[in-house]
């Protein structure tokens, strides 16, 4: 609740929305599935600066994808008002259509066409051609021109990652839409796409990206984390790390679920979950903590037991989040 | 335009890629063709014939080789009783059974009378009742022959008799086929409209691609042209290919013009095409669609005419064939190629075309959402 009080601070304070990219205020989407009643979107707000590269982070099932279809026009919100580049997605759907480039979570070409006949089909619908928007795509498209006869289908993840994103930039959009562009794409191209969105950002155009890597938060300007329909915090990836406030310290031994449970046994501490090859731990009162924590290895009779002091990232602020949250 | 033209291009390449489809748009009409029309035969040969002789005479021999000789019938079984008789059609070894009684022949040239009974396996309907109905007629030829040996006919015929002698019109030979095979094409233009067309937009569903589609500025009516303008030509060039097997083949040349069947197959296309864009409006993945299209195709071939006559149907059924596309172009086509009817002949079935038409088209663009609540 928190955080909702200050995304509306956030909105009135600037004032004139027309200078956002993108607003979101109290929007609401619930599906209906066999008589029971699911919240995807419980009453969220937010605002995108423009040319700003905006991360939504958040686990499966946040509701990440309903907010991406309401924002593109192919879903109708239950209630609340959202608009982007100005246009209201309700009334001005068409004008949006026009301006927005969208790359859904699944890859969605034609994997029959060819990496060409792709982008013409998709330069086409949006009533402009290849060779219009060229410098758009250039640097991009370089780098799959060399197989433009071979069709979709037959491309590897991270090529066809790079076509999606030419056909979502053929048009020049003024704000693009990437929905979960990384899932299922090895380490390298992850890399490659967000240099790429990097290099988007610079020629101006505001990115709104979802996804459920906590590491990828680090690379947008600023993040949203998003759990089951509700926004838990907005703030820029050090702002966020910073609202972490206490002491975090990492633990190991070789006895990891062991350790787990003698540690959650003690009453001083506040949470302990598994990070890795480590346990994340964070205590209620800062006070001697490491000798508590040496301690209760020696007491457990923990081999190779170590523990340091680490600085928190997004994935500790968002589990530290969901507790406060979810008590 | 420049849209559209693009998006058939498009359609039409994806169409011409898939080998799998090319095959079956034009392989199945020519199997379909060359199989259907000589295996769907109308005439019932080869019933199994029982007989139960209870006389062993002269006239009761002649009586079933008479039977046997017309090529209609197969001596299956000869029993002694009837019972047993019965035992061979429940064991399926025999269709009919010819019971002659005992002293046939004697009542038949003392009294001028004699009796027979005749027993018809009636769970094969169509076999049962066209059985019955020649083996009818080959005793009457019978006993016309007996009455011709033994009368002398007076100058003036004691009771007068009435000879009917017929011509088939339209199709004087009775040529099944003449009959079958446009129809036979009806039924397989009608595959191609309604699940090719509707298959395709709920492909794109499933692979996602719709909704790239959906984002941006296209025109509804620029997408439903751009999938219906494809397969309508694929299905006008099937039609093609149907005609040019029939005339070959079967020789079969319409006495009307092939321009009047290609106007009135133009517009049902436009409105079985336009019931599969319905379709996919609805459906969510292929299986659906397919099964709704397969249950459709297969109520409304069944309904047509093209099996079973309309009019022998109770009324209800030919009310239902009253809103069946399909039963109003096997009409037409039977119409033009058997009859040679013109235009003006066919105006309302194109009116009612030109309904079905408007009426699946209309629901099918308003049905169609850009967007979901």
């Amino acid at each position: 609740m928190i955080a909702d009080k200050k995304n509306i601070d956030l909105i009135d304070s600037s004032g004139n929305k027309a200078a956002k990219a993108i607003t979101v205020e109290n929007i609401v989407k619930t599906y209906t599935v066999k008589k029971t009643v699911v919240d995807a979107l419980k009453g969220i707000s937010f605002a995108v600066e423009k040319g700003e590269i905006f991360g939504i982070i958040g686990p499966d099932g946040a509701g990440k994808t309903s907010l991406f279809r309401i924002l593109t026009t192919l879903l109708l919100a239950d209630s609340g008002k959202a608009t982007v580049d100005g246009y209201d997605v309700v009334k001005d759907y068409k004008a949006i259509r026009n301006r927005v480039g969208y790359m859904p979570g699944k890859f969605s070409l034609y994997q029959d066409l060819s990496i060409q006949e792709n982008l013409e089909f998709f330069a086409t619908i949006f009533n402009t051609s290849i060779e219009e928007n060229y410098d758009m795509i250039k640097e991009i498209y370089q780098q799959i021109e060399p197989f433009k006869t071979r069709k979709a289908g037959q491309l590897s993840g991270g090529m066809k990652q790079k076509l999606a994103l030419c056909c979502a930039l053929i048009h020049k959009p003024s704000v693009l839409f990437l929905d979960e562009p990384t899932t299922g794409v090895d380490a390298v191209s992850r890399k490659e796409f967000w240099e790429m969105l990097h290099q988007l950002k610079l020629q101006g155009i505001t990115i709104l990206v979802s996804t459920p890597y906590m590491d990828e938060a680090g690379l947008c300007d600023r993040v949203a984390l998003i759990q089951k329909g509700v926004i838990l915090s907005i703030n820029t990836p050090k702002g966020i790390t910073g609202e972490f406030g206490k002491p975090l310290w990492s633990v190991k031994a070789n006895e990891m679920f062991h350790l787990m449970n003698s540690i959650k046994a003690d009453p001083e501490v506040e949470s302990c979950y598994p990070f890795g090859q480590y346990h994340h731990v964070v205590f209620k009162s800062q006070e001697n903590v490491k000798e508590k924590l040496e301690r209760i290895a020696r007491e457990g009779n923990y081999t190779g037991f170590e523990v340091h002091a680490i600085e928190p990232n997004i994935e500790d602020c968002f589990m530290a989040l969901m507790n406060t949250h979810n008590p | 335009m420049r849209v559209l033209k693009f998006l058939l291009q498009k359609e039409l390449r994806q169409i011409f890629r898939d080998k799998a489809i090319i095959r079956v748009l034009f392989i199945m009409p020519m199997i379909q063709l060359l199989i259907l029309p000589l295996a769907a035969d109308y005439e019932i040969k080869n019933i199994n014939l029982g007989v139960v002789d209870h006389d062993h005479s002269e006239y009761s021999r002649k009586l079933v080789n008479k039977i046997i000789s017309s090529g209609y019938f197969r001596l299956k079984d000869y029993s002694p009783s009837f019972e047993q008789g019965l035992h061979a059609i429940e064991k399926d070894k025999t269709d009919l059974i010819l019971e002659i009684p005992a002293k046939f022949e004697r009542d038949l040239v003392k009294e001028n009378e004699a009796t027979l009974l005749v027993a018809v396996n009636a769970i094969n309907g169509v076999k049962a009742g066209l059985g019955g109905a020649y083996i009818q007629g080959i005793i009457q030829g019978y006993n016309q022959d007996v009455r011709m040996q033994w009368i002398q006919f007076p100058r003036i015929n004691p009771q007068p008799t009435i000879e009917v002698t017929f011509s088939d019109w339209f199709n004087p030979n009775m040529n099944y086929r003449v009959f079958m095979v446009p129809g036979i094409l009806v039924m397989l233009v009608t595959i191609i409209g309604s699940s090719f067309a509707s298959n395709n937009i709920v492909r794109e569903k499933e692979m996602g691609t719709i909704e790239q589609i959906n984002v941006s500025p296209i025109k509804k009516w620029q997408f439903i042209l751009g999938k219906l303008i494809p397969f309508w030509m694929l299905a006008l060039v099937v039609l093609t290919i149907g005609f040019t097997i029939a005339r070959v083949v079967y020789g079969i040349v319409p006495l009307g013009h092939y321009i009047t069947i290609y106007i009135f197959a133009s517009i049902y296309l436009l409105a079985i095409l336009g019931l599969g864009l319905l379709l996919s409006t609805y459906a969510q993945t292929q299986q659906q669609s397919m099964l709704v299209s397969f249950f459709l195709t297969m109520i409304f071939n069944l309904l047509s005419g093209l099996f079973t006559p309309i009019e022998s149907m109770p009324a209800w059924a030919q009310m239902i064939t009253k809103f069946n596309p399909v039963s109003y172009f096997i009409e037409v086509m039977r119409m033009v190629v058997l009859k040679g009817s013109g235009l003006s002949d066919i105006r309302y079935h194109i009116l009612a075309m030109l309904g079905f038409a408007i009426f699946f088209n209309s629901w099918a663009i308003l049905n169609y959402r850009k967007r979901s609540g």
